[in-house]
């Protein structure tokens, strides 16, 4: 490598690639979803150019059939192919739910190992654009809830890459939820590297380090952390930022290592706070550092209402900096 | 030829009454577009624009006491089932006078008062609701009908199959209305569909499948008659299915590079409503100056909805928290 010249690309551009090489790695892997061939190349247009390049037999465009996609993907995968199933947005998974849990999630452990399912479900999430109450919400937790599913969230074009293929080739079944709005927005690109530069799945990336307060997130708004962060500092207050990248696998190791440090955290996320990952991330910070702590973690997440349309409203129910300072700030006094 | 001449054709005011729906969907549908072409608006918007005989052809067998359930690509449903022009308005524009206070928005219109009961976002899942509200007639004992709207894409979602064999094993009074515009988002029907005609998947459940020319007014008319008077007399459900074409393609701002531009433009250039419209007064039924009348008052009506909704609040704060459950509940 001579080249230093950083390769500023959106978060779509990234996962594009990131399938461009699983498939040329091996034949194996094949992508199925609605409208995802040419002319198309996916609503989103995330998996534009791929079947002109791998052809229509491995990049296969779907009838709206949710449950017949996934269980496709799931049937293809115990045979010994890697399919990357797409569902268009995340609330759709609820028509596929039975596939997912009661199949993908289970036979491995059913069949007592003889069977596996190394399949991925990319499926693009989050509220913002006023799609109203079903097409905007972040369902992560019902995939963790699930024991057998692997589930990441990337924060930026370069791990979505990176942890796209390294999804790819793991030998569960990922769930693979992608913020709909950080796909094309310039303000979420990033230096991505060129080839294959996997990111293992169950490694957390400290974003920012600090020493007064651990802040854990995941997804988009782990740049909310950031910026709750930046203010913050102005005032003073030293807060270290941790992005998950993956719930399962979760990489508690540093989240215990920075809290036990900090002794105090708040864990964010766009999701319904109740039953939301913070619940979990939360009771298993004070089941291992109770006695440590300087307050009791705080939660930062949607409001526990279904995403409303009316574009006030909609701000209202999503997280933002402003609250992700208060709660710092709470934690502080 | 806009429409077929048969002797046991609608009467001049049934006529009428379809080109007056149809031109109030063609209307408000040009003013959306328009409004969010200049920027004056920003909303996710499915245009209905070439599907208005479909919902006129139906609706005018309805009483206000049925039901219907369309989807997300539902204007054209809504307004024919009587939803009144400001409150949807309202509704689109997210501001609390709407149908739903706002929180919905135009996937979710709600009117039941109109008898339009449920919009849904999720492809197909309109379809066993219908079925609940053709049991709670049969229930009861109605003669209420429901009619429920859907796609060609919809057809292949298990929630169609499992609710056609339901309505047909409990023959409900349920009109199941496929409206096909030969596309499900990008995708041609012909590249996701195993036949040729939805209405052939009627039989496979037991129930009467049709096929009609969903741009022909006349003759979707009587499609819809057949089937609503079946459902009424307690003889069961039907599948319609209604051909037809959408202009703008999936949704507001679609680049429609997988529609082919020939197709398309023919499709426009036989335009249903216009050539309803002159249909109308070649036979004699009716008057140049009266279908003037009925759009002047369109436009006045769509005028004062647009006003209204612009001029009304966004929904307050507290509504984030209120019909999650009958009482906020923590
Ligand atoms: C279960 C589900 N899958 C996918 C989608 C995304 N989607 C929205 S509309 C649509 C196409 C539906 O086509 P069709 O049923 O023909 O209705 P049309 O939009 O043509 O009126 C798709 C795939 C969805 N809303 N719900
Ligand atoms: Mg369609």
């Amino acid at each position: 490598m001579t080249t230093t010249e950083p390769r500023i690309i959106p978060m779509g551009v990234a996962l594009n690639e990131a399938m461009d090489i699983a498939m040329g790695l091996d034949e194996k892997v094949f992508l199925l979803g609605e409208d995802i061939a040419e002319p198309s190349g996916g609503v989103y247009k995330i998996t534009k150019g791929l079947s002109t390049k791998y052809g229509t037999h491995r990049v296969r465009k779907t009838p709206i059939s949710e449950a017949a996609i996934i269980g496709a993907a799931v049937g293809a995968a115990i045979a010994g192919y890697k399919p990357v199933a797409e569902i268009m947005i995340m609330d759709f998974i609820a028509v596929c739910l039975d596939q997912i849990t009661n199949h993908a999630a289970k036979i491995r452990y059913m069949s007592g190992g003889q069977t596996t399912v190394p399949m991925v479900i990319r499926t693009s999430a989050g509220a913002g654009r006023q799609f109203g109450a079903q097409h905007s919400e972040m369902l992560e937790a019902w995939a963790v809830h699930t024991p057998g599913l692997k589930v990441v969230v990337p924060s930026n074009p370069a791990d979505a890459k990176g942890l796209l293929i390294s999804s790819i080739f793991d030998p569960d079944p990922v769930l693979f939820v992608e913020p709909m709005l950080m796909y094309w927005d310039p303000q979420y690109a990033c230096d991505v590297p060129v080839g294959d530069n996997r990111i293992p799945l169950g490694k957390a990336n400290i974003v920012r380090e600090g020493k007064d307060v651990t802040v854990i997130s995941y997804g988009k708004q782990v740049h909310d952390a950031v910026k709750a962060a930046d203010i913050l500092a102005a005032e003073g207050v030293s807060v270290e930022v941790i992005d998950l990248r993956t719930l399962v696998p979760l990489d508690e190791a540093t989240v215990l290592a920075s809290v036990s440090k900090t002794k105090r955290a708040v864990v964010v996320h766009e999701a319904v706070t109740r039953c939301g990952f913070g619940a979990e991330l939360s009771s298993r910070i004070h089941e291992e550092l109770f006695g440590t702590l300087a307050a009791p973690v705080a939660r930062v997440g949607g409001q526990n209402t279904p995403v409303p349309y009316a574009k006030n409203l909609e701000t209202a129910f999503v997280p933002q900096v402003a609250d992700i300072v208060a709660a710092i700030k709470s934690l502080n006094k | 030829m806009a429409t077929t001449n048969r002797p046991d054709s609608p009467d001049r005011e049934t006529l009428v009454q379809m080109y007056e729906i149809q031109n109030k969907i063609k209307t408000t549908d040009e003013r959306f577009r328009s409004m969010l072409t200049s920027g004056q608006i920003q909303l996710i918007y499915y245009s209905p624009r070439g599907q208005e005989c479909i919902s006129a052809g139906y609706a005018v067998h309805l009483r206000p006491d049925d039901y219907v359930v369309t989807i997300y690509r539902g204007l054209h449903d809504h307004l024919a089932k009587g939803v009144p022009m400001r409150e949807l308005w309202a509704e689109f524009l997210g501001r609390s006078t709407g149908t739903c206070k706002g929180k919905g928005g135009p996937m979710h219109i709600t009117h039941p008062e109109s008898g339009l009961v449920v919009t849904t976002g999720i492809v197909g899942s309109g379809i066993p609701i219908a079925n609940g509200f053709g049991l709670a007639s049969q229930l009861a004992g109605t003669d209420q009908v429901t009619v429920v709207n859907f796609g060609d894409g919809a057809s292949n979602i298990g929630a169609f199959h499992e609710g056609m064999n339901m309505a047909a094993v409990w023959k409900l009074p349920v009109i199941f209305v496929c409206q096909n515009n030969l596309y499900g988002e990008h995708t041609p029907m012909s590249m996701s569909t195993g036949v040729e005609y939805i209405s052939e998947r009627a039989a496979a459940y037991g129930m009467p499948g049709v096929t009609v020319n969903g741009n022909d007014p006349v003759a979707m008319w009587h499609a819809a008659g057949e089937a609503i008077a079946r459902a009424r007399a307690g003889e069961g459900p039907t599948l319609i299915e209604a051909r037809t074409y959408r202009f703008y393609g999936h949704l507001m701002g679609d680049a429609m590079e997988y529609m082919p531009k020939e197709e398309r433009k023919a499709a426009m250039a036989a335009d249903p409503v216009p050539a309803f419209r002159a249909w109308l007064l070649e036979n004699g039924h009716a008057t140049e100056a009266q279908l003037a009348e009925i759009e002047d008052k369109i436009v006045a009506m769509v005028d004062d909805a647009v006003e209204f909704a612009m001029n009304s609040p966004e929904p307050s704060l507290d509504e984030l928290y209120t019909d999650v459950y009958e009482e906020i509940t923590k």
